[in-house]
């Protein structure tokens, strides 16, 4: 009896456990559904209604997303595909819409939904100045955002990532221009929009050459193939790929989007900016890897990349004044390391890392979006000051960011950044001393930002202080309300202990969970890559030369920033910082302004006398023909018999002359 | 030459002298006394070519009928070379040329047909005699008869609409 | 007789007719035109039929050959008929309503 209990049992546990893996559509279901309710319903749903869905379907997801990360976990669980219907099938090339499993797609599957929903809550609060419908219309994009990201994830194969792909660049210019009453919001979000299609058309380029290569885009079919593949080829499709992953991920020459992005409101700019949309681009060729490890060249280039805008990047954050704009600079850097990563085939780390910085970056921009809500939408560092007693969650869980993001053990960002750098050090020396540059640069310019904002003196208005001296009900600099601490210290916390799922073998042996539970995505190309092994001593070495100089940096910038500091405006060489090496006057300069030019040349001269005139001809010429063929039909009978027998006549000609040869 | 190709000769000068006299003559009422003269030459070449029955129809029927009709309508309407209108010289030429080139072409198409310039006629025989004609006509043909005849019907009631006065 | 003689003879009647036609503005004229036309077809018609004949005419000289021909001319008359006593009604109303014949002004269909 026992026996058969246990047996039914089991069966019926298996039969649960295979249906979660069946039950995949339900992920990027729930944030559709929400997006579709308070898309449709957003002049009838009140704040609180819209706010609990817009935040209920993404924890739903959360929760199945859960299940599925714990089946991935089970030994021996290999990559399932879920097959949901016949998308294309056309000439011989089969498109299904389908979601791949695996332990990739499971870990993304968490970061997004739960860093997602973590944000979701935190915009029920920060965004409750908006009137209901406004607030139901963000609350719908964002979730339309997580869809698509999870579309992007789950995809078995590059069209249905192509269709997350675009999906994530639409919602981001949404959200990005969500106050579109201002302009120049609305051109941050064209601009983003814009750089993004550039990205995309390379993107859209490596899938017509993975047609045309392979005859299929599911990756299974791709993958198996690869090998078979000529470099060549390889090279030319990784490297259009890797221009698409430009766009999104804003690497060099296509970051300038992101920064101008913060024009949206602060959750989006830590979901979207920081957490996921920009690590769609680490996704994608973590996902490709077999075909970069297969490619040195785009490898290589992939490194190069990531390394000069990890560095470029780091460099103009040194001497940004706005909360967000030295967030935003320093995750197009961050994410320069993850391409770093990649390009020396620490396929791990990267992955690692996109997980450390989603919980740190997006705890920072948190942060950050809670001290501007507490400064009343003040986001100059200038005119802040002192406000560590005024918001003490928001300023331990801030810490606990920078420690993160500067590479402090034990905090996470110190194992993801260490593992990356190791690895590149590994590859080539010259790789891992730029790194130690920049992450000593990051170290500097959080704690600058830390002191400015946290120490010293409080240097705002003293409206912002006491608000209620003018205002009768207002209350004094407090710390926001729970909707918004809560995801912080969450985050806080994650972002602490994220770290020790990838404990590198220096102090424990097989301690890295995070590299065995990913081991089967990277298999094919591990076996391929020649290992890099540095000597335990070597890295003991470089741990210690890194660590210390970055405390030291760290201690530096406390030092100086929380008593003296910097109020005026930069100049000499911070200057050029503070303009972002006038990167933005470059492209203005050199792109824009030609293509404007072009554009008027084009107009006034191409179109308005070229093609205009060309139609307007065709129209002339016909109604001038109309009105001399018109004579021919002058009503006289005796004309018409005369055409007739003229045509007659050459009827007969044409007979005689032509027909009878 | 014998005397069949003396009436030829005759017949042929008269029925192009009489069509060109029809289509010149000012006065309508010579034009259709000329298109008799043209008629009779036709029946003429009817019954040399041992054509009978048609020579006679054609003289009942085209010569006496349908020319009666024209003529009965020309002098309701009392025309004469004074009322008749007059084409723009120019046109005139036109159509004369277009005419004249017609020719032209039907005789170098003809001229071209090399099979049809060795063929004959023979005069003889008894196809154009009523006899064969009306039974070949009354059997084989009976049908298109009576459906003619439905023709003529259409064609009365036709022609009494509109001549109906005013309305 | 050759048969080129007869077909001489009716394209030179039918394209005095086709001159006429262009020529005259006089309906009734114009009509008689294509009666002669006609009559140059059914001339043809009648040689053609003793053409035949003639071919047959050594093995069989009680043949009916180029009956059917000569029928065929007999409803084209028919129809001629039909056809005159039409028109000349049309050409009657034409007449009585703008009372003239002169096909120039039977131009209203262009207005």
């Amino acid at each position: 009896m026992r026996g058969t209990y246990f047996k039914l049992r089991n069966s019926y546990l298996i039969y649960i456990m295979n249906s979660i893996i069946d039950l995949v559509y339900l992920v990027p279901l729930f944030p559709l559904i929400g997006f579709l309710i308070n898309g449709l319903g957003r002049n009838n749903l009140s704040k609180s209604l819209s706010g609990i869905i817009g935040s209920g379907v993404i924890l739903a997801s959360f929760i199945v997303s859960l299940l599925i990360f714990n089946e991935t976990r089970a030994e021996g669980f290999t990559a399932t595909t879920v097959n949901l219907f016949e998308f294309i099938n056309v000439a011989g090339l089969n498109i299904p819409f389908a979601f791949q499993i695996d332990q990739l797609s499971a870990l993304f599957l968490l970061i997004i939904t739960g860093v997602g929903f973590l944000i979701h809550v935190y915009s029920t609060s920060y965004m409750h100045e908006e009137a209901p419908q406004h607030f139901a219309r963000y609350f719908a994009y964002l979730n339309l955002f997580v869809f698509s990201m999870l579309l992007l994830v789950l995809g078995a194969n590059y069209l249905i990532m192509f269709i997350g792909w675009e999906g994530v660049g639409l919602c981001s210019y949404l959200l990005i221009g969500y106050w579109f009453k201002n302009n120049e919001y609305g051109n941050a979000a064209r601009k983003a929009f814009v750089m993004n299609r550039i990205g995309d058309l390379g993107f859209l380029l490596g899938l017509f050459f993975i047609i045309q290569q392979f005859g299929s885009l599911t990756y299974i079919d791709v993958f198996s193939q690869a090998q078979g593949a000529g470099t060549s080829i390889l090279t030319v499709i990784t490297l259009l790929l890797f221009v698409g992953a430009m766009g999104k991920s804003a690497q060099i020459p296509l970051y300038t989007w992101l920064p101008d992005a913060m024009a949206g409101p602060t959750p989006v700019s830590a979901l979207i900016h920081a957490a996921t949309m920009v690590t769609a681009g680490i996704y994608m060729i973590a996902r490709s890897n077999i075909l970069y490890t297969l490619a040195p060249v785009s490898q290589t280039v992939v490194a190069v990349i990531g390394l000069a805008t990890a560095i470029l990047a780091a460099t103009i954050a040194l001497k940004q004044n706005d909360i967000k704009k030295v967030l935003a600079y320093s995750t197009v850097s961050q994410l320069g390391y993850m391409f770093l990563g990649l390009g020396v085939g620490a396929y791990t780390g990267a992955v690692f890392h996109v997980m450390t910085h989603a919980f740190f970056k997006a705890l920072l921009f948190l942060g950050a979006g809670s001290v501007i809500h507490a400064m009343h939408h003040e986001q100059d560092i200038r005119k802040m000051g002192g406000l560590a007693k005024k918001l003490p969650v928001t300023h331990w869980t801030f810490l606990a960011g920078c420690i993160a993001i500067a590479g402090i053990p034990p905090f996470s960002g110190f194992f993801s950044k260490d593992e990356i750098l190791v690895h590149a050090f590994a590859a080539n020396p010259v790789y891992y001393i730029i790194g130690l540059a920049g992450a000593l640069m990051t170290a500097f310019y959080m704690f600058r930002l830390y002191a400015m904002t946290f120490r010293g003196t409080f240097r705002g208005t003293h409206e912002q202080e006491h608000p209620r001296l003018n205002d009768a009900v207002g209350q004094d600099l407090h710390e926001s309300p729970w909707q918004m601490t809560m995801p912080l210290v969450v985050l806080a916390v994650l972002a602490i202990v994220a770290g020790f799922v990838g404990i590198p073998e220096l102090f424990a042996a097989d301690a890295h969970k995070l590299e065995h539970y990913l081991a089967p995505v990277f298999a094919a190309s591990t076996d391929i890559a020649e290992a890099h092994h540095v000597s335990h001593e070597t890295e003991y070495t470089l741990l210690a030369v890194s660590i210390t100089l970055i405390v030291v940096s760290i201690l530096y910038a406390l030092n100086r920033f929380s008593k003296k500091p910097e109020t005026g405006e930069a100049e000499g060489f911070g200057k050029i910082l503070a303009n972002k090496w006038y990167v933005d006057e470059l492209y203005n300069n050199i792109i824009t302004k030609p293509l404007n030019g072009f554009g008027i040349f084009a107009n006034r001269f191409i179109e308005k006398s070229g093609i205009d005139g060309l139609v307007n001809g065709v129209g002339k010429t016909v109604q001038w023909g109309g009105r001399q063929l018109r004579l021919l039909q002058s009503g006289q009978v005796g004309n018409y018999v005369l055409w007739m027998v003229l045509g007659i006549l050459i009827f007969f000609v044409l007979a005689i002359t032509i027909l009878n040869k | 030459m014998s005397i069949t190709e003396i009436l030829f000769w005759f017949l042929t000068a008269m029925a192009v002298g009489g069509a060109l006299m029809m289509v010149t003559s000012k006065n309508p009422v010579y034009s259709v006394l000329w298109l008799i003269v043209v008629f009779f030459a036709i029946s003429g070449h009817y019954i040399l070519l041992n054509a009978q029955f048609l020579a006679v129809v054609n003289i009942i029927v085209y010569a006496g009928a349908i020319m009666v009709l024209f003529l009965f309508v020309i002098m309701l309407m009392n025309m004469n070379a004074d009322n008749e209108p007059q084409k723009n010289i120019w046109l005139k030429i036109a159509g004369m040329i277009a005419g004249g080139c017609l020719l032209l072409v039907f005789i170098a198409a003809i001229r071209q047909t090399e099979a049809l310039q060795i063929q004959k006629v023979n005069t003889g025989g008894q196809t154009g005699l009523i006899h064969l004609l009306g039974k070949t006509l009354f059997t084989d043909y009976v049908l298109p008869f009576e459906i003619s005849s439905v023709l003529f019907l259409s064609a009365m009631v036709g022609a009494v609409v509109l001549g109906r006065k005013g309305d | 007789m050759p048969i080129n003689y007869y077909i001489f003879l009716a394209i030179a009647l039918f394209s005095i007719g086709v001159a006429g036609v262009l020529t005259r503005r006089n309906a009734i004229i114009i009509f008689m035109c294509v009666e002669l036309m006609l009559n140059a077809v059914n001339l043809l018609l009648v040689a053609f039929s003793k053409m035949h004949y003639e071919n047959v005419v050594v093995f069989n000289p009680a043949s009916p050959v180029g009956t059917e021909a000569q029928l065929f001319v007999f409803f084209i008359m028919v129809v001629a008929a039909a056809e005159v006593s039409v028109g000349l009604a049309i050409i009657v109303m034409m007449y009585r309503n703008i009372h003239s014949v002169d096909v120039n002004f039977l131009n209203r269909l262009k207005h």
